[in-house]
């Protein structure tokens, strides 16, 4: 039947050939396998590295932690209990962590106070009442917002909001927690808006379409229907914003000054964690003295509180998501 | 009842205001219900109360469209203020300068350089690591149980380490880049490195001629320096002796030259303009300079270039995970499943079908990601310190400086003219992440198109 192939072949010959094609056949494949192992391998090295990196983070912080802890000069107490952070001061030093943690309140306070109605209201009109024209430049407008770098916002704080701070209440100081405030939640606010809208262009617009069956506005319909559908997102949105804010560091570098103290006055200086660790490593501090390692303590502290933080609001998101089909 | 629906209806209509922006009839349609189910005295209070959430509705829109325009206020007065006191203090020195102590002179030239050696090493080290991470967890379904644990474990670990704040990157790249745990630090010299490659060590003298005080007043003798190589960083510092053949560095290269070594002190220099010039101090002790390669390596890596842009790595590498897990899921199913019922390998399927499908998404959120590191501040502030830069790196393990630490530099300065120049590097910086930003854009935009 094949008689082409027939014509100037034998029949061994033609086994031959077979053979040898089925062998070719055989070393491609075991090659394909090969490679196709080795790429996956090198995958999964890619992934573990996010593990690793992880890993790393807390084994630094903790080891330093460790040896900051094991100087004579510093006790559990007196980090825990004490309301006094004077690492710089010859002999009277104190690591009370909880001035520090009380600036980074206030100044987050501060941040949510301006980013979360502010962020929320604005997602609402992105996503319900907007057309589509203002919809189309306010989105990219907010982008770029959240694109400025912060050490921008902390001249902006530092150049512009302070003064003008001043010129209302002549009691500001140069340095202070209001400022930084602001500009950590002019900083902050871009995240919660495109977050929250995330949320809100989630809920199915069957649910807006059965309030406004019954009667609603759309008012009514985004306070009674959509944003409580959409809350799970909303609140990990604002979970998100704060860790953010918490962690800010040039703003507050540059506008809320560098004395740690208890205080509820926004009018004057406050400084954060994430103020000191750059304090302490722009400064002229020896390395690997008492106060380079209470930068390690700072950080984990900073880093526990972030990390739980980013878990509750993950958390929230998947858990208490609301799904629709 | 049926009598109450043509009134309530006529009611309803005449107070509906006509030129309510809210356009949808729901209103009315609950008033007929209303209407319908209650009694004639009821039916005012309904009206009032539908007024009211009219009305609420309104005030509630107005109020989002004040908040929205808010947004644009700050933004136009941000942008506003920086501008009008940056423009001004914009100028080719700024551009191209180096960061004199004057602020007139003072420019940023040698951040400019750094900023684009730490980034762009930054992306060639995570763009693989984060494009590879995200083809994993998206490409690859996980076989067995352990597998799909460690799948699980990493997507919570990625989104975990994107809410890491910047800073505490910062504090790891110290101690695992720049000191490396102090594995390295067997030299007892903490900051020295142990290991180095491609690094020449040099002696170097001066001749007397450039000693104000042994130099008599000869105008004829010039300042010159010599080299005497060394073989190790530590080895002893060399004793000049007459006769030693020491290196003049010349536009030429290294040329060598015999010195004479005398002590001033106990003998008078020769007379002769050209002994005179190659006579060296024999009490003199050399400084120990060194000559480093392009390729010069050092172990632990230092406050240098390679330090940063693996710290950067840290920042951006959740990022760039996050967008292209994004741009992968974004590629319809079929393609995948089409290509794998013609019989390719998971791999080819990810090579030639998914990824070029996803490049522009996965571009667009790695240029947004670079972006993010040409402006990151805190942990180059961390790991580098505020360090007083002259030049552009020439080598990994160089020190630098990047754009907005130098900006963070002048703007921590008392002296105002320094608060201009630093609004002038913020609006160089500025227009540098918009260019990025508007090329993002720009790519999703054409993607988009082509999607439709």
């Amino acid at each position: 039947m094949n008689s082409a192939v027939n014509r100037d072949r034998t029949l061994p010959q033609l086994e031959q050939q077979v053979q040898t094609l089925l062998a070719r056949e055989r070393r491609n494949l075991s090659w394909v396998r090969f490679r196709e192992r080795g790429i996956f391998l090198c995958l999964v090295g890619c992934g573990l590295f996010s593990l690793l990196v992880t890993g790393s983070i807390i084994f630094v912080l903790a080891s330093e932690t460790a040896k900051f802890f094991q100087f004579s000069e510093v006790t559990l107490s007196n980090f825990f209990l004490s309301t006094q952070w004077t690492p710089l001061l010859g002999n009277t030093k104190s690591f009370g962590i909880w001035s520090l943690i009380s600036g980074t309140f206030m100044v987050t306070a501060i941040a949510m106070l301006v980013a979360l109605p502010l962020g929320l209201i604005t997602a609402v009109y992105l996503s319900e009442y907007a057309p589509r024209r203002v919809r189309s430049t306010l989105k990219p407008i907010l982008e770029i917002l959240a694109g400025i770098p912060t050490v921008v916002y902390g001249f902006f704080a530092l150049m512009t909001i302070t003064p003008l701070l001043q010129w209302c209440y002549s009691g500001f100081n140069v340095y202070n927690a209001m400022s930084a405030g602001i500009a950590v939640g002019i900083l902050c606010f871009p995240t919660v808006c495109s977050l929250a809208e995330d949320a809100l262009r989630a809920v199915p617009t069957s649910l807006r379409d059965g309030a406004f069956g019954l009667g609603g506005t759309r008012f009514d319909a985004t306070v009674k229907v959509i944003i409580p559908a959409a809350l799970s997102g909303i609140i990990s949105a604002f979970l998100l914003a704060i860790t953010r804010a918490i962690g800010e560091t040039m703003i507050v570098a540059l506008a809320a000054g560098s004395r740690a103290q208890i205080t509820v006055n926004p009018a004057e200086e406050a400084q954060t964690m994430t103020g000191y660790m750059v304090q302490i490593a722009g400064g002229d501090v020896s390395n690997f003295g008492i106060e380079y390692y209470s930068m390690y303590a700072v950080a984990f502290t900073l880093f526990a509180i972030t990390l739980t933080l980013t878990m509750v609001g993950n958390y929230i998101r998947t858990k208490y998501r609301e799904t629709y089909d | 009842m049926s009598e109450f629906n043509p009134k309530g209806d006529e009611q309803v209509k005449g107070q509906t205001p006509e030129n309510s922006p809210v356009a949808d009839p729901s209103p009315t349609n609950k008033m007929q219900l209303a209407a319908g189910k209650s009694t004639e005295q009821f039916r005012p209070t309904h009206l009032i109360t539908s007024r009211v959430r009219l009305a609420k509705d309104i005030c509630f829109q107005r109020m989002c469209i004040l908040t929205a325009s808010v947004s644009v206020l700050i933004l136009v007065f941000l942008l506003g203020s920086i501008l009008a006191s940056g423009i001004p203090s914009l100028s080719w020195t700024l551009l191209t300068g180096f960061p004199e102590p004057e602020p007139e002179n003072a420019g940023m030239w040698p951040a400019l350089l750094g900023t684009l050696w730490v980034c762009s090493m930054c992306a060639l080290i995570t763009l693989p690591l984060g494009i590879g991470t995200a083809i994993l967890i998206e490409e690859f379904t996980p076989r067995n149980r352990l597998a799909q644990k460690l799948a699980s474990l990493i997507q919570l670990n990625i989104s975990n380490l994107a809410g890491v704040p910047s800073v505490v990157y910062g504090i790891l790249g110290l101690t695992a880049f720049v000191s490396m745990f102090s594995l390295f630090d067997d030299t007892g010299d903490s900051g020295a490195p142990s290991l180095e490659i491609g690094a020449v060590y040099y002696d170097q003298f001066s001749n007397l001629a450039s000693d104000p005080f042994l130099a008599s007043g000869d105008e004829s003798a010039r300042e010159r320096y010599f080299l005497v190589p060394v073989d190790l960083r530590d080895d002893p510092t060399t004793v000049p002796t007459t006769g030693m053949v020491a290196y003049e560095n010349q536009e030429a290269g290294l040329v060598p030259v015999e010195i004479i070594a005398i002590d001033p002190f106990a003998e008078d220099p020769s007379t002769s303009p050209d002994q005179l010039s190659r006579t060296i101090d024999e009490t003199s002790t050399p400084g120990r300079i060194s000559e480093k390669q392009w390729y010069y390596l050092r172990l632990p890596f230092g406050r240098g270039v390679i330090a940063g842009a693996l710290t950067l790595m840290l920042v951006i590498l959740p990022v760039i995970i996050i967008s292209t897990q994004e741009a992968l899921r974004a590629v319809p199913t079929t393609l995948r499943a089409g290509a794998l019922g013609l019989g390719a390998t998971p791999w080819q399927v990810v090579w030639n079908v998914t990824l070029p499908s996803a490049v522009p998404g996965i571009m667009t959120g790695s240029i947004l990601a670079m972006s993010r590191a040409i402006g990151e501040t805190a942990p180059i502030l961390i790991i580098a310190g505020i360090v007083y830069i002259r030049s552009a790196p020439q080598h990994l393990m160089d020190d630098y400086t990047v754009m907005p630490l130098q900006i963070y530099n002048w703007t921590s300065r008392p002296q105002e003219e320094f608060h201009h120049i630093a609004a002038g590097g913020i609006v160089i910086l500025l227009a540098i992440l918009l260019t990025f930003n508007a090329v993002a854009v720009l790519i999703r935009h054409r993607m988009q198109n082509k999607l439709h």
